[in-house]
């Protein structure tokens, strides 16, 4: 228990000034749009798709007022009670397409930097073409496809985005298993006899994973992006199905020219929010868990048998 | 190896070209599977109730969607090859006149872009990474971040609300109608054809389009430079030649200048190469907020249509331009560092 705390505290306990201030930071932000997203339904006034309560409808783009703080858009919805549920639809869709890009890159680059050979040149190939392909077109692409099977949910933009996340996890998990696999301790485990499975699970697993949580912060704050602006070109979630900030957006477009700001403000400020703060999550966390970028704390050093009289070096400073 | 030096380096380069085949094959491949496989007829997708059955059914004859899949594929790549890149289905042209009739005006908003991204970006790096931690450096680290989190629909539309209003700028498309009416297509690059014509209200209404535009995306790719330059000074300043310059009792300013600022600047050229996959990405969007009559517009229109020979033509002719600019960066690098040429 003393371990997973310190684990988790680590990156707070090692930081020091501005890194430390801006991983706090995102982190604050975060478990804000968290506690939105999991409460939608009783922090926001309504539903996201209501245009009427007690059989008085809304008005069609109102301006902010104390019924609706907001204001409305021109589909007469409540844009507070949007913007709250918005964090909802993306909270569903970055866990769900992260934890699929976990689930099947880690493997395969695990597996694809132990073995090797032809296996692994084909897969290397493979990632690298769509690595190297525009991501957001790709995902453009996907989503043609996949709205067209599925239709415009959740599950279908999920699955978009996890198609061009995953060749970066494998990709990050393959090259660290080449180095790791090097190791003594694997050579050693080889040689008592453990089979491949049980190196790659025992040995290398712990080792590899280690770049994950910064690219799968990093990579959600990108989801968020991306889920926004398929939204934004009609390619993503519909408005009736679920809130989406992107897809509100531009709506607020065509509202833009008559100085309508309200429709388009707050949902683009969500936008921004919850991806700068799980960037500043993603890059707290590199600058600690990066050696090449990381700047310790200088603890201050207690020398044992020390008489208690004498200053010591720290308290000079 | 032996040969070493500068000898080395066509042989760099003709390893790095023959890598581009089986690259841009694979990318082909993707496409073609991705869009082949999935479920449903691509031509009742784009054509279905305009047609009849049978006439639909001589179009999926036309267009070879009934021979065995292995064919079409066959089909696909020796046409590409050919540098043929397909008909659409909704309109019936030819993918490559749908390129060159829209391709220009997202060529100069892209290269637009990276003007604003490198005027503002560069410097405001390398000031972040000369002083660690100061409060310029906070400052504009956070610039960089929210440049990066800030959706380009949202910044568009911000500056739409904000800026163009007020100042009575232009919000929509690349020049009024009657620039267009005016200037005659000789590149099918707007901004080169109105300097071309020496019209100066034309160059003028040219320009006003391309401002809000051009600083949405820009905007964009600056936050990149931002972070990337300011680690590269961070690391560059931690370098040993940097440390042995001081040593040797050279003024500070001129080690931040000439050992620091140049060679942080090195791999900004790889990135820029990289970074041109994020700006076609990026002008999809900026074209669909500011109605910029480009490809990627074009391309939302078509995937609205379901048009899939419109769809897999444009993404193929994309696919390929970021394959041979990624070479062509690659070359260039080598030319410029050494080390690159292993």
């Amino acid at each position: 228990m003393a371990g997973l705390r310190s684990t988790l505290t680590r990156p707070f306990t090692d930081t020091v000034g501005l890194a430390r201030w801006m991983l706090v930071g995102g982190v604050v932000l975060t478990v804000i749009f968290v506690i939105l997203a999991i409460f939608a339904p009783w922090i926001a006034p309504y539903g996201f798709a209501q245009a009427s309560a007690h059989g008085v409808p809304f008005p069609k783009v109102g301006h902010p007022s104390s019924a609706h703080w907001f204001g409305t858009d021109r589909l007469f919805f409540d844009v507070l009670s949007r913007t709250i549920w918005g964090a909802r639809t993306a909270m569903e869709v970055v866990i769900l397409s992260i934890f699929v890009c976990v689930v099947i890159g880690v493997p395969l680059g695990l597996a694809s930097g132990y073995y090797g050979g032809w296996f692994d040149r084909i897969l290397v190939l493979i990632m690298d073409a769509l690595y190297a392909f525009p991501s957001f077109l790709l995902a453009i692409v996907f989503s043609f496809l996949l709205t067209n099977a599925f239709g415009g949910s959740v599950l279908a933009v999920s699955m978009s985005l996890t198609a061009i996340y995953i060749p970066q996890y494998f990709r990050v998990v393959r090259n660290t298993t080449l180095s790791a696999k090097e190791a003594t301790y694997v050579e050693a485990a080889r040689a008592i006899g453990a089979s491949d499975f049980a190196i790659m699970r025992r040995y290398l697993f712990g080792n590899v994973v280690q770049s994950v949580p910064v690219l799968g912060t990093l990579n959600a704050a990108d989801a968020i992006l991306t889920l926004a602006g398929l939204g934004f070109l009609g390619l993503g979630i519909q408005s009736t199905d679920a809130a989406e900030w992107g897809h509100d957006l531009n709506r607020a477009l065509a509202d833009a020219g008559s100085g309508v700001w309200w429709t388009g403000l707050y949902p683009g400020l969500a936008i921004v929010l919850l991806v700068t703060a799980l960037t500043l999550v993603g890059e707290g966390l590199n600058e600690t868990l990066n050696p090449t970028l990381r700047r310790r704390r200088l603890l201050p050093v207690v020398m044992p048998g020390r008489p208690a009289d004498l200053p010591t070096g720290e308290e000079k400073h | 190896m032996s040969r070493g030096g500068s000898g080395s380096l066509p042989r760099y380069i003709l390893q790095r070209v023959l890598l581009v085949i089986p690259m841009i094959w694979v990318i082909l491949t993707v496409v073609f599977l991705v869009l082949r496989v999935a479920p449903g007829d691509p031509v009742s997708a784009a054509l279905g109730g305009k047609l009849d059955p049978q006439a639909l059914a001589q179009a999926r004859d036309r267009l070879g969607f009934n021979r065995p899949l292995i064919a079409q594929y066959w089909d696909y790549l020796s046409s590409v090859a050919h540098l043929d890149f397909g008909t659409t289905f909704s309109d019936n042209q030819p993918v490559l006149r749908v390129v060159r009739d829209n391709g220009g005006a997202t060529l100069s908003l892209t290269l637009a872009a990276f003007v604003v991204a490198l005027v503002v970006g560069i410097p405001l790096g390398l000031v972040a990474g000369r002083y660690r931690d100061s409060f310029p450096d906070a400052v504009i680290r956070l610039f960089g971040i929210l440049s990066y989190a800030a959706p380009i629909f949202f910044v568009g539309f911000l500056l739409q609300v904000y800026v163009a209003a007020p100042l009575g700028l232009p919000t929509s498309g690349d020049a009024s109608p009657i620039t267009i009416f005016e200037v005659k297509p000789k590149t099918h690059i707007l901004l080169v054809d109105a300097l071309l014509s020496g019209n100066g209200t034309a160059i003028e209404d040219v320009l006003k389009h391309l401002l809000l535009p051009a600083l949405t995306l820009g905007l964009l790719i600056c936050g990149v430079f931002i972070r990337l330059v300011r680690v590269n000074m961070l690391m560059t300043m931690q370098a040993d030649y940097v440390e042995a310059a001081e040593a040797r009792g050279i003024r500070r300013r001129n080690v931040t200048w000439r050992h620091g600022f140049r060679n942080a600047l090195v791999p900004v050229i790889t990135v820029i190469g990289l970074q041109f996959a994020l700006l076609l990405g990026g002008a999809v969007l900026t074209e669909a907020t500011f109605n910029w009559p480009g490809l990627g517009q074009k391309l939302v229109l078509y995937i609205n249509n379901r048009d899939y020979g419109a769809v897999q033509g444009i993404v193929t002719i994309f696919a390929i331009a970021v394959v041979l600019i990624s070479l062509l960066v690659d070359i260039i690098n080598a030319l410029i560092d050494p080390r690159v040429r292993y």
